[in-house]
């Protein structure tokens, strides 16, 4: 009995393993399942679109690469990478040494500077009139180290907030004076009906907090799909694709590093 | 499992600083609630029938809907629409209605409030009707009775439910974390952000709700043998007799 079943699960278990090798796996693009808008965001359609999303199909078209767009929610989504339900992270993740130590980055594929937002007769200056006002930053971001390194002696009160839309919230509550954040994402929101008292105060200026600017996080032992990457980065920044999508949604070229 | 960055000075102080908000919030919302718990048990008791019935809607409502829903309920709603008032942001009270901490306390106040209202009210109810009327054969006023023979004895009988109410609070707090307050789980994210360790700044803060639950039962163990009335723990008792 076992003689005769013995090759016949073997071929089965080959055959199984030619069924998987043959259907390739499209790379998982990893996006915050939490709505980063202009970057990654639902169109009317349900589909997720916005600048990473529309870049990193661009990215995948020019690899000649298979790719999904996989939301994944943010708290999650390091060891997301980890295990491989994602392959890459392209949700603005800015480039830090702290990050390098777990995870690998791609070159920058865009820099923006933090800006501050607060109401328009607001009568504090930024930075140096913070003391004894309350800062919104959202937590995990470079905001948020840059506000408790560079402004840890300023005598302002930094709340960190999961997500920005809680932030820009509170910031429009009156519950806390100015927000920092990432400028292109103040751009939109002070376009805002809600938000139409407030305005860009100022932009943070270069710091290494802010690190090398946004790359794609991928793991450690990716080498081949880092260096396809970055021959991809190169290309849709060459070829203005980077330049005309940035064009489209921030009305400025953020691309490069 | 890698703990350097405990040495970080930052991460130290986030973890001090969720600690004590915890600490306080347990400590305000916890007494508050305890008081009003009173209030609470007494209306639906003894208070005339429009307020028992007030009451008993609150706990209702308190006890039917989710905490979390409730605190954002507070936070996201009622404190939002309050800068809309004109005043508001100019009084007094603004730098406390703008404080997260503020919602938080008033929303875990609320719940001890009716919870353990709810338990107050059932070991009132079950203090023998004997004892009451003891109290007043001796001439003792309604007030006398209510604070030297009713509330001791009620509350006697139902604190080590409200123990495990406390522990219950204590272990809410970790929701504030949604509303940019900073407590042991906001601490311990904003480290997993940003050192990309998920487990170890969790076990740490699972290590430190544990030391507080240990120390709260081992203090509302000690409060059990000292309060008026109470007989010695059945263990010890056991203990003194012989084999």
């Amino acid at each position: 009995m076992k003689r005769t079943l013995l090759p016949a699960l073997t071929a089965g278990v080959l055959a199984l393993t030619a069924i998987t090798a043959s259907a390739a796996e499209p790379l998982k693009i990893g996006i915050s399942a939490e709505p980063y808008p202009p970057f990654t965001y639902k169109g009317a359609d349900g589909d997720w679109t916005g600048f990473e999303v529309e870049l990193g199909l661009a990215l995948c078209e020019a690899m000649q690469a298979d790719c999904a767009i996989t939301p994944t929610g943010w708290g999650g989504i390091f060891p997301a990478l980890d295990s491989g339900k994602i392959d890459m992270i392209m949700n603005s993740l800015s480039i830090t040494d702290k990050r390098k130590k777990v995870i690998d980055f791609t070159d920058p594929y865009y820099y923006t500077p933090g800006a501050y937002v607060a109401a328009k007769d607001a009568d504090f200056a930024i930075p140096d009139g913070l003391d004894g006002k309350v800062l919104g930053v959202q937590g995990a971001t470079t905001n948020a180290s840059y506000a408790r390194r560079a402004l840890a002696d300023s005598g302002v009160e930094i709340k960190i907030y999961d997500r920005q839309e809680q932030a820009n919230r509170d910031l429009l509550a009156g519950r806390v004076d100015t927000i920092l954040a990432d400028k292109i994402a103040m751009t939109e929101f002070v376009k805002r009906d809600a938000a139409r008292d407030y305005e860009i105060r100022a932009t943070a200026p270069r710091h290494k907090a802010f690190g090398e600017g946004v790359g794609i996080g991928l793991r450690q032992d990716d080498d081949a799909l880092r260096e396809d990457l970055d021959a991809a980065i190169a290309r849709v920044i060459d070829d203005g694709t980077c330049a005309s999508l940035s064009q489209k949604y921030f009305e400025t070229d953020i691309c490069g590093g | 499992m890698d703990f350097s960055w405990l040495t970080d000075p930052f991460y130290q102080r986030y973890l001090w600083t969720g600690f004590v908000n915890t600490l306080w919030l347990v400590a305000v919302s916890g007494s508050l609630g305890l008081a009003l718990a009173v209030g609470v048990a007494l209306a639906q008791i003894r208070g005339p029938r429009p307020l028992a019935l007030l009451v008993r809607g609150f706990t209702t409502v308190i006890r039917g809907t989710p905490l979390l829903v409730q605190l954002f309920f507070f936070y996201d709603g009622v404190g939002r629409l309050l800068p809309a008032i004109p005043g508001v942001q100019e009084s007094l009270l603004w730098p406390l209605l703008r404080d997260p901490f503020f919602y938080g306390a008033l929303t875990f106040t609320l719940s001890v409030g009716a919870y353990s209202g709810e338990v107050i009210r059932g070991a009132l109810l079950s203090v023998p009707p004997g004892e009451l009327a003891a109290g007043r054969a001796f001439g003792l006023s309604r007030w006398q009775i209510l604070y030297r023979l009713w509330l001791p004895r009620g509350i006697q009988m139902c604190l080590p439910t409200l123990t495990g109410e406390m522990i219950l609070l204590l272990k809410s707090v970790p929701l504030v974390s949604t509303i940019a307050l900073m407590d042991l789980l906001k601490a311990a994210n904003l480290v997993r952000d940003e050192t990309f360790l998920v487990y170890e700044p969790l076990l740490l803060i699972a290590g430190i709700y544990l030391a507080m639950t240990l120390v709260l039962t081992a203090g509302m163990r000690l409060v059990e043998t000292r309060f008026p009335g109470a007989r010695p723990a059945r263990s010890r008792r056991r203990r003194l007799l012989p084999g």
